[in-house]
């Protein structure tokens, strides 16, 4: 079962080092990571997207809160969240084909950040089912080049993702 | 005041209370030697970093203490990895200072570089480098804090040489807060309350013992709730000492190579209650089909241990001493006098058992290395200090030495390093000068770590090498015999290994030799009576095996019992 898991870190050199290093180590399957500093400068904040069985999972949060520069782990599969990912992907287009990439671009809310005259590079932000009926989408037409952001993800309601 | 890099770690060691440091100078190190020149530490030079490692993990195993050790940057902080990691495995608390090239070299693959706090990431419980003065002092206090507190383990701090020599404003720091690592001592008490009540409604249970119970000191505890319930014990190799083994409860080792009542009172208990323990495979045989009746209630200080491998009926999470000391006072409420009653059906199984299948050699022709291991327990009253390598060698001893008190076994469990006993059994004599320290070890561990014999003759360290020599890798050849249809491949050491009484000779050690059965208790004797350290060559039976076993994987009731 896929898991949307958020960490508190230390800012420090390392870190990620360490929680890759953890998952590589232990055989645990990472899907995406996405790494960044919060409003206080000395703490990062993490979204690991990560599946496994109940006791694989039990087990990444307890070894993921082992590590000594971990502060705070939440699982935020049994809680209402909020998930997105941004994609750039640079499309090969013909004269045929061009009319219909902006169309996908629009039904998808993306924007068209670069033009070419063979490609269409796009963005587009969304969760992982949007990113992914858009990739299907673009797919046939020819996608020359694709980069993901990984997945953000956060609770939903008053309370911040780690005060649950 | 102003105190260069060398001085503040000077100081933060003894803040620490640091009595001994095992090293290996280098050039990355050297402005910390040239401070410790005055410092108020023994000082132990190794000749090789492992056992600088190795002699540190035994220091801490038998004082509780934490153990210091000091290399230099590069293949001196390599060769220190086999001791970090063995030290990791079996939970003991050391600090593993060592050498770095200057900070703004770090990356330039400069003379002696290596990114030791990269490679021993997943062997430390936690590791620094330290990139700025003005954190050493801090660094050092938690490197210590961790390393001792919670489930101990090694801590690594990488120290370059710019700042060993940079001076700032020394203040050592109150207290350590880490706001990622605050161990769990206590126990829930609601789960402490149900673990009785779950006690108290057993009829077959056991008690599964396992390191965290020496390391968390809780010998007496345990002791008081066996003699207070009744309770059978088994211990796993790292537990063996934290209950007396020749108490009638002790049910000696289980698992691989454990007694066979131990094993099927494990596999047909209706609770289990495990103690400092992690469900090692070694332990558990076959997982799916451990102890299939039993309920499971499970103390450890480390959630990670719980429901790893075993599914966990009733988990308590913190310190085996107080949560045992808990459990005696909500039991002390209860009749326990008449529970302790009702199990004398189960105890009786289990002598039954014990009358079925115990441990067993006969002494005839060449010598048994069972009966090496006997008349060293017979000769020492059980009082002395043993280590091991790893084989048969450390199951013999853990079969055949009824270890009595905790902390006097020193052996490599998880990691299972040979090599590992003799610098070990080096540590525990600098620990206790005035106590009998033995390691038993075999032909091919020897091997590993012999060049220590240098640093036990210049010391003046009386430990005595009990060497089990049947001219093989005994265990391979044990497991090719039994899996590989007696294909030795490399697996035989006969006539070319070193005449182990000249090697001793020639460090300026004592070597001894017996070929006879009747020679192994007059040269014990001798050997125990010289106050210089001795190896003996015992020249065992090649074709001894260690019985019973439990093939890998194999549910643990599946013993090769001959």
């Amino acid at each position: 079962m896929r898991h949307v898991i958020t960490l508190l870190v230390e800012n420090e050199f390392g870190v990620l080092a360490r929680i890759a290093g953890l998952f590589s180590g232990r055989g645990f399957n990472i899907e995406s990571l996405s790494v960044a500093e919060t409003l206080d400068p000395t703490i990062s904040t993490m979204t690991i997207v990560t599946r496994g069985d109940d006791a694989i999972i039990e087990q990444v949060i307890k070894q993921l809160n082992k590590l000594i520069p971990v502060i705070k782990v939440v699982d935020l599969i049994d809680k209402e969240f909020v998930e997105r990912e941004m994609v750039l992907v640079k499309v090969s287009t013909t004269a045929q084909t061009r009319d219909e990439v902006l169309r996908i671009t629009e039904i998808f809310k993306g924007k068209i950040l670069d033009v070419g005259n063979k490609t269409y590079t796009i963005e587009v932000t969304g969760d992982e089912k949007k990113i992914n009926a858009l990739l299907a989408l673009l797919k046939p037409l020819g996608i020359k080049e694709l980069v993901r952001t990984g997945r953000v993800a956060m609770a939903r309601g008053s309370r911040s993702s780690t005060e649950l | 005041m102003k105190k260069t890099g060398s001085q503040i770690i000077i100081e933060c060691l003894k803040k620490e209370g640091v009595e001994v440091i095992f090293n290996y100078p280098g050039g990355a190190v050297l402005p910390l030697f040239d401070e410790l020149a005055h410092a108020p530490f023994q000082k132990i030079l190794v000749r090789h970093e492992q056992a600088a490692v190795h002699a540190a993990d035994g220091y801490a195993r038998t004082s509780g203490k934490v153990g210091v050790v000091l290399v230099t940057s590069g293949p001196g902080a390599t060769n220190t990895v086999t001791g970090v990691a063995t030290a990791y495995m079996d939970s003991v608390p050391i600090v593993v200072l060592t050498g770095q090239i200057p900070t703004y070299l770090i990356g330039n693959d400069a003379f002696q570089e290596a990114d030791i706090v990269g490679i021993t990431r997943p062997c430390t419980k936690h590791n620094y480098l330290v990139k700025d003065i003005k954190e050493l002092s801090r660094i050092i206090k938690e490197a210590f804090y961790i390393a001792r507190s919670g489930r101990p383990g090694p801590v690594l701090v990488d120290l370059p040489k710019d700042i060993l020599v940079e001076s700032t404003e020394f203040k050592y720091p109150e207290k350590v807060t880490i706001r990622g690592y605050r161990p769990v001592y206590e126990g829930h008490p609601g789960q402490i309350q149900r673990a009785v009540a779950l006690i108290l409604k057993s009829k077959k249970p056991v008690f599964y013992v396992g390191g965290g119970v020496i390391s968390s000191n809780a010998s007496k505890e345990l002791f008081q709730l066996v003699e207070m319930l009744g309770i059978p014990v088994t211990m796993t190799l790292m537990g063996l000492g934290a209950f007396p083994g020749n108490h009638p409860l002790s049910l000696g080792m289980l698992g691989m190579h454990g007694t066979y009542r131990a094993n099927m009172a494990v596999m047909e208990s209706d609770l289990l209650i495990a103690l400092g323990a992690r469900f090692d495979d070694r332990v558990t045989g076959k997982v799916e089909s451990f102890a299939p009746q039993a309920k499971v209630i499970h103390i450890d200080i480390d959630p990670t241990s719980i429901s790893k491998n075993v599914k966990v009926d009733l988990p308590i999470v913190g310190d085996c001493k107080r949560i045992l000391g808990k459990i005696i006072a909500l039991l002390e409420k209860e009749d326990t006098h008449s529970y302790k009653e009702g199990l004398q059906k189960w105890r009786r199984q289990i002598e039954n058992w014990k009358a079925i299948y115990d441990l067993s050699y006969r002494q005839e022709g060449m010598i048994k290395p069972q009966f090496v291991i006997e008349k060293i327990y017979e000769l020492t009253q059980g009082e002395a200090i043993l280590s091991t390598e790893v084989g048969q060698n450390q199951m013999w001893t853990a079969q055949y030495f009824p270890f009595m008190k905790p902390r006097t076994l020193l052996t490599s469990g998880g990691l299972g390093t040979m090599g590992y006993g003799f610098p070990a059994a080096i540590g525990a004599q600098i620990a206790f000068p005035n106590r009998l320290v033995i390691n038993i070890s075999g032909d091919g561990s020897f091997q590993m770590n012999s060049q220590e014999l240098a640093t036990a003759v210049q010391y003046r360290l009386p430990v005595k090498v009990a060497i089990l020599n049947n001219g093989c890798l005994g265990m391979v050849r044990q497991w090719q015999e039994f899996f590989y249809e007696k294909r030795y491949v490399c697996s035989s050491l006969e006539g070319i290994s070193p005449d182990f009484v000249k090697l001793a000779e020639a460090y300026g050690a004592v070597g001894l030799r017996a070929t006879q059965p009747e020679e192994v208790v007059p040269i014990l004797k001798k050997a125990f009576s010289i106050r210089e350290p001795v190896v003996i060559d015992f020249v065992i039976d090649p074709c001894e095996n260690v019985y019973p076993m439990v093939p890998a994987g194999e549910p643990l009731n599946q013993m090769r019992l001959v």
